[in-house]
């Protein structure tokens, strides 16, 4: 298939792919680092390029709320957000998610007040964790188009039915201009299925939505919920396989870096991963044996998959850009759940770092491992290392 | 309108679109009220309705009383979500071949309405969406164990703003929500009340004929929560009326008509002596209550072009 090669901002090429899947609805309220893709839709739409309403309402609560609405009626909706955005509009996620609104939001992924901070880390990511959403993190622009291309698919699939975050690093990957493999129109039509729901909000077949419920079935609505979202890995795999046959690009859930003859792994989540496997070249060429681990699919989280990279390796070192306060950070906890069924269990030391939009360079990543091989070694792993941090 | 004051049920539709069966109080005048306005509203209507009361009372998983398509999801975005639910439909009528011509309808208590959901009803008045916002006003958070709200009247006692030795109870006016409605210069604003079945009526069919938003803001009498018998809950919403204390009015593309002309207004004590939440009121609070209800109502009657009542 032809596929044209453009110089593009990430963000841009977001409202691209948004304008090839031809939503009906988008619902925004600016924030930084996300804005450009909302703006790129409201010109879009200006111009007659995309045919969507576009509703500029006057928060990211009410931009949540308004999805809901016209994903109810069976529209494609889309909306993006960031950080304290994200948060607001928290409370309205969980209920996307739990009346099954296929709603696609990309997440810009900033650093979370106070202080007030406008740069990238996952904290914003993390505290949305549990909201029942599929949650994918994307490593650079061209992942990032394609992912939302495919997260229309996954999420309205009629087996899945959930909304989907596409988390991507804020200004790391959001501001970025890259060269980006767009697909054309006739190529997304062939690709994406028009979004048809068995259940709207229809005059014709009333139905009620969001119900309260009692003890003695809420219990029951949260299991089929947990269950749903446990079983869209399926789909999602399934998605990933024709999108890489369309396009010759193959995700997976977890991907590994030159693990070979490594015994050590380290594990990252996001734009951080492309310095760390510039690292990983580095120490390999010294004759390092140190590999690498990126994580694509958080949530469900791919426990098999994580398993099976790490399993059987020594050491395990993984960096989170976020912090849990007062506990473990976010990744690792995962990271040990999932190993913690295993025989042999591998050393696993805790590093966060990145927060609020600091580096982590290609040698900051050489010393980063070497500070976990270190607290390996120390025996306190049970201790999370602030990677760079001033005392 | 002009049939106000006779009750002709024979004129009314007996299609129920929130079924009996459901769990309010005896007396809600609430319900009633939601019951007059989906009597006007028909079939062909989506409904998007606020935490609070009616959600709790009508929707207990797995039943339902509603017989329109109904969407609850949180407190505050009401309005949000019927914005929603008109442009997935605009864009679905343009796009996707969708022909239904559906009445969007947002709904919500004082709480959801003046409170906690006041911005998002102020975006989706000032953005323009097509839909009709009702609020059903019972004067405080009755769902929750009758807490004030804003719109809860001056002097009335509530769980938080109790009446005691140092208190007199709620010390503040309602807020006046018509007027924050007419503010964003929508074409249709009305004040009704749950005991005059037709006047919300006709205001319902009023409203949903014009296009853009519109807002109607419904005095539903709580006999829980005011501490009244549940038999004289009609009683209740008709003094309400005819004391002044809540005036029933029209503003039509900014201009104000007053539904009920009272030359003469009874006095506040015929309403307030009828309900437990002002049992504590002195006659001098009383007083000053009588002279701010004709002083209100003036202003109603003066934006209306009528002359003053003492």
């Amino acid at each position: 298939m032809a596929m044209k090669h453009v110089g593009i901002e990430s963000s841009l090429a977001i409202a691209e792919a948004i304008r090839l899947a031809n939503v009906d609805v988008i619902a925004a309220y600016p924030i930084t680092p996300q804005t450009h893709i909302v703006e790129g839709l409201a010109e879009m739409v200006a111009d007659g390029k995309l045919d969507a309403e576009y509703i500029p309402v006057e928060s990211e609560h009410s931009a949540m709320s308004s999805c809901l609405g016209s994903s109810a009626v069976g529209a494609r909706t889309f909306t993006a957000t960031a950080s304290q955005g994200l948060i607001l509009m928290h409370e309205v996620l969980l209920v996307a998610a739990s009346l099954r609104l296929p709603i696609v939001m990309t997440v810009a992924n900033r650093a979370l007040s106070g202080p007030l901070n406008i740069w990238g880390d996952h904290s914003d990511a993390m505290i949305t964790r549990d909201s029942g959403w599929i949650q994918i993190f994307v490593e650079n622009g061209q992942e990032a188009f394609d992912q939302v291309i495919c997260s229309f698919y996954i999420a309205e699939h009629p087996d899945v039915l959930l909304p989907t975050i596409i988390n991507l690093d804020g200004f790391h990957v959001s501001h970025v201009i890259e060269p980006i493999e767009m697909l054309d129109q006739k190529a997304v039509d062939g690709f994406l299925p028009p979004y048809k729901r068995s259940i709207t909000l229809d005059p014709d077949n009333p139905v009620t939505m969001g119900c309260f419920a009692m003890p003695n079935l809420y219990t029951e609505s949260r299991k089929a919920l947990d269950t749903a979202l446990r079983d869209s890995k399926k789909v999602i795999y399934e998605v990933w396989k024709k999108y890489g046959a369309l396009t010759g690009r193959h995700y997976k859930a977890v991907e590994k870096y030159k693990v070979e003859n490594a015994d050590t792994l380290l594990v990252t989540m996001g734009s951080y991963s492309e310095n760390a496997m510039d690292a990983i070249d580095k120490m390999q060429e010294e004759g390092k044996k140190v590999g690498l681990v990126r994580v694509r699919l958080w949530r469900p989280f791919p426990y098999d998959e994580v398993i099976e990279a790490l399993s059987g390796v020594k050491n395990v070192i993984v960096l989170d850009r976020a912090i849990s306060l007062g506990g473990p950070a976010p990744v690792c906890s995962e990271i040990r759940a999932a190993l913690y069924s295993c025989k042999e269990r591998p050393q696993v030391a805790s590093i966060v770092g990145g927060l609020g939009g600091r580096d982590i360079s290609p040698p900051d990543f050489e010393k980063l491992v070497e500070t976990g091989l270190e607290h390996i070694k120390s025996g306190k792993t049970l201790e999370t290392v602030m990677f760079g941090v001033r005392e | 309108m002009e049939t106000l004051s006779i009750y002709a049920p024979k004129l009314v539709t007996s299609r129920e679109y929130i079924a009996p069966g459901h769990r309010a109080c005896s007396g809600c005048g609430e319900v009633l009220a939601v019951r007059y306005v989906c009597k006007a509203l028909g079939r062909n209507t989506i409904i998007s309705n606020a935490t609070g009361c009616m959600e709790i009372i009508s929707t207990p998983l797995p039943q339902t009383s509603w017989e329109v398509p109904w969407i609850h999801t949180l407190f505050e975005n009401a309005s949000a979500v019927a914005s929603g639910i008109e442009s997935g439909i605009k864009a679905l009528k343009r796009k996707h071949g969708y022909t239904k011509q559906v009445k969007v309808v947002a709904m919500g208590g004082d709480g959801g309405t003046a409170d906690i959901g006041l911005q998002s009803l102020s975006g989706a008045l000032e953005r323009g969406h097509d839909f009709l916002y009702v609020c059903y006003d019972n004067e405080a958070y009755m769902n929750t164990g009758i807490q004030r709200s804003s719109e809860t009247p001056f002097g009335a006692s509530t769980t938080t703003a109790p009446a005691g030795k140092d208190s007199m109870g709620q010390h503040t006016w309602k807020k006046n929500m018509a007027a924050i409605a007419a503010a964003h210069n929508i074409p249709y604003v009305a004040t009704s009340c749950s005991s005059y079945p037709f006047d919300i009526m006709s205001k319902v069919e009023k409203a949903v004929r014009v296009k853009g938003p519109s807002y109607i803001h419904i005095l539903s009498v709580c006999p829980t929560g005011w501490r009244c018998p549940s038999n004289q809950t009609i009683k209740m919403g008709r003094l309400a009326v005819e004391t002044g204390i809540f005036p029933m009015y029209e503003i039509e593309d900014g201009k104000y008509k007053l539904n009920i002309d009272l030359p003469v207004l009874r006095p506040v004590d015929d309403y307030l002596k009828l309900q437990g939440r002002f049992r504590h009121l002195t006659k001098d609070s009383i007083a000053e209550i009588q002279a701010k209800v004709v002083e209100e109502y003036n202003k109603v009657r003066h934006l209306a072009g009528l002359k003053k009542v003492k």
